[in-house]
């Protein structure tokens, strides 16, 4: 195995790595410092850590998509909050007014899916027919789509509690509850997308050298247009499995939720400049970052601290993978 | 004739795009509500906008050299608890020099990554972003910062005050506009900032050291975002934690809208300020009419998108992307 090889695995295991270091790191300092009594490494611990995962975790699967075609995607928190209303208050709607508690799920739900996949597919549409820089486009949206939660209800938190709801998200299989199981079987199918499919394939190249994708017959635009779909799907998604269980949702709900979720996939090692990147690994930055949250908690660091230890540990991560890329390379050292 | 005269008055129209639509909404405005070109409602829009304006100022020159800078609503957050807290503690007029050091060694911290580091500027300010944040949060322990005897002191001078009818944060942001404005456009260093962002291996080539260029530039947007806080710190004589969150969105539509390009190489400090100065009087305006605060945002979204895609279709000539 020659050195290229070596290091391109330690890349690619890096992130696996990094949380099994957290593990021990958490688990020794804790019997130490922790004032409780259950272990850092209980198994219930882990399958809630899973659990919390979730919503910022279904996001980042999308951004990992949306990255790895060269965009960015900054209004994911805005479309979060604005599907949680358009989910609950969905069910007060009069059409619907007929329906059991029960009855009425699918439709609340679908309403909320069309929502996000509708905003998805604007900002879309807009940087497939404009030309305008995804990041500009998004950061708009981003203004604009809050604009939209603060139009439906003003300044009120909406609220609904449907039992039927909450027992169904609290289901549990296995000791893994409906959050966990769908950020898992997400993961699965986008991971699945990305690599056995065509437009998996496609997405890599559009992101590695969009010239050469269009030169190639991709066609770019509806291509990137059906992932900003995707991304406003998962969101929707991740949206439904957090509200439906806490049936209530204020109008500042998931700001910075995107900078949590690019973080996560950067983390996971995906380019900001697209063309490599991979689902599986996001999820590992997902869990990273949610194990950082609960050891720091754990070993009784304020709460503060966190932000401070994922914004250098961000940093950090980004220098050692210049490090690694810049050896051999010869490249202009300007 | 007629036609390429109509096609140069689209090309000025496109190219100053941004004033023409500045002009329309005011004339709009005025038109609408008859208080809103009254001089003390023009005053206190510039005067709200002014913390905005300052940091958009320095951010400005991160963005002509081709970088972004997200970090500045948390490092603001950072210098107005700093100003406060050290303001009881060792009196203002240690109390501001001191502060300015912190922020800007913060500025320079961002700068030797992204400058000498080659680290990517989205990322290491994102990171940044938390990191102060969580920074602010240790150093005020989580608590709100007061100062305890707010009248027995000068420092509200600087927020509060006037001279000869102009609010004080009017003068800040107009000297500091100006004088950025000469530095970007007038001084060496300034085409360097222009060359850095427009080609950085040709600047490299012809003898720019564009590490250090790029530095000068975090300094320069530190140095802004220090102003702000200060300014906020005076004017409000006592705040929470998060009291910048969210502005480095802000600041950047500002900017975008003021029609630099996120890739480097345009701008200019006099559009970024017509930039600020159109998302304040949207807001003012929007207010006046009987509107509520919210319906700015979604008003905001539209401008910057069409503002952006106008310029764009003015440089490549047809409106729609060419992308199939």
């Amino acid at each position: 195995m020659n050195t290229s090889n070596r290091a391109k695995l330690i890349k690619r295991g890096a992130i696996w790595g990094f949380i099994v270091l957290e593990l021990i790191f958490f688990s020794v300092a804790g019997s130490f410092l922790s004032l409780s009594e259950t272990r850092f490494m209980d198994l219930d611990n882990m399958l809630l850590l899973l659990k919390q995962s979730a919503p910022i975790g279904i996001i980042a699967l999308g951004m990992t998509v949306i990255m790895i075609n060269g965009n960015i995607d900054l209004s994911v928190g805005a479309v979060f909050a604005l599907c949680a209303i358009v989910m609950l208050d969905s069910q007060t709607w009069p059409i619907f007014a007929g329906l059991s508690e029960t009855a009425i799920i699918p439709f609340a739900w679908g309403a909320a899916l069309l929502t996000g996949m509708a905003l998805g597919a604007i900002n879309g549409l807009i940087v497939w027919k404009t030309g305008v820089d995804a990041f500009i486009v998004t950061l708009g949206a981003m203004l604009g789509y809050r604009g939209l939660v603060f139009m439906y209800n003003g300044e009120q938190p909406t609220f609904l509690l449907n039992w039927t709801l909450v027992d169904m998200i609290e289901t549990s299989v296995f000791g893994l509850e409906v959050p966990a199981l769908v950020l898992l079987g997400m993961t699965f199918l986008i991971w699945f997308m990305m690599t056995r499919t065509v437009h998996g394939r496609n997405a890599y190249a559009v992101g590695d050298n969009r010239e050469a994708a269009v030169n190639a017959g991709i066609r770019v635009g509806p291509h990137m247009l059906l992932n900003f779909i995707l991304i406003g799907f998962l969101t929707a998604l991740s949206s439904i499995v957090f509200y439906s269980a806490s049936g209530s949702v204020n109008p500042n709900d998931g700001s910075l939720y995107e900078l949590w979720a690019i973080t996560a996939v950067v983390l996971g090692g995906t380019k900001l400049t697209g063309g490599s990147g991979s689902v599986i690994n996001t999820l590992g930055g997902v869990i990273a970052i949610q194990l950082l949250r609960k050891g720091l908690g754990h070993i009784g660091a304020d709460t503060e601290t966190v932000n401070l230890v994922i914004g250098l540990i961000l940093i950090a991560v980004l220098f050692l993978d210049r490090q690694l890329n810049i050896k051999g390379k010869g490249e202009l050292r300007t | 004739m007629a036609d390429e005269r109509l096609k140069a008055i689209g090309a000025l129209l496109a190219r100053q795009g941004i004033l023409v639509a500045f002009v329309i909404f005011m004339i709009g405005f005025a038109l609408l509500n008859d208080r809103f070109l009254a001089v003390d409602n023009v005053l206190g829009v510039v005067r709200s906008s002014a913390i905005l304006g300052v940091m958009a100022i320095g951010v400005t020159f991160v963005v002509i050299s081709g970088n972004l800078d997200l970090s500045v609503g948390s490092m603001m957050s950072f210098s107005t608890i700093v100003v406060l807290d050290l303001h009881d503690k060792i009196g203002p007029e240690l109390a501001i020099p001191a502060m300015f050091l912190m922020t800007m060694a913060l500025g320079a911290f961002i700068g030797v990554l992204v400058g000498y580091f080659k680290l990517n500027s989205l990322i290491v300010t994102l990171g940044m972003l938390s990191a102060i944040h969580g920074l602010t949060l240790t150093y005020s322990g989580g608590k709100n910062m007061d100062i305890a005897d707010k009248e027995g002191t000068w420092f509200s001078v600087i927020g509060q005050s006037s001279i000869l009818g102009i609010p004080v944060p009017i003068l800040v942001f107009v000297g500091l506009a100006a004088l950025l404005a000469m530095l970007l456009s007038k001084t060496p260093f300034g085409r360097k900032v222009y060359a850095v962002g427009g080609n950085g291996v040709a600047a490299t080539f012809s003898g720019i050291r564009r590490p250090r260029v790029v530095l000068a530039t975090y300094l320069i947007s530190s140095f802004c975002v220090a102003v702000a806080g200060l300014l906020q710190a005076s004017r409000s004589m006592g705040s929470q934690n998060t009291v910048g969150q969210g502005l480095e969105l802000e600041v950047l539509a500002a900017v975008i809208l003021g029609g630099a390009s996120l890739l480097g190489g345009s701008g200019t400090v006099f559009k970024t300020v017509i930039g600020v100065l159109i998302l304040g009087f949207i807001q003012n305006g929007l207010l006046l009419v009987g509107l509520e605060f919210y319906v700015q945002y979604v008003v905001t979204w539209l401008i910057i998108i069409l503002a952006v895609w106008l310029d764009i279709a003015a440089k490549r000539g047809r409106l729609l992307s060419p992308i199939a």
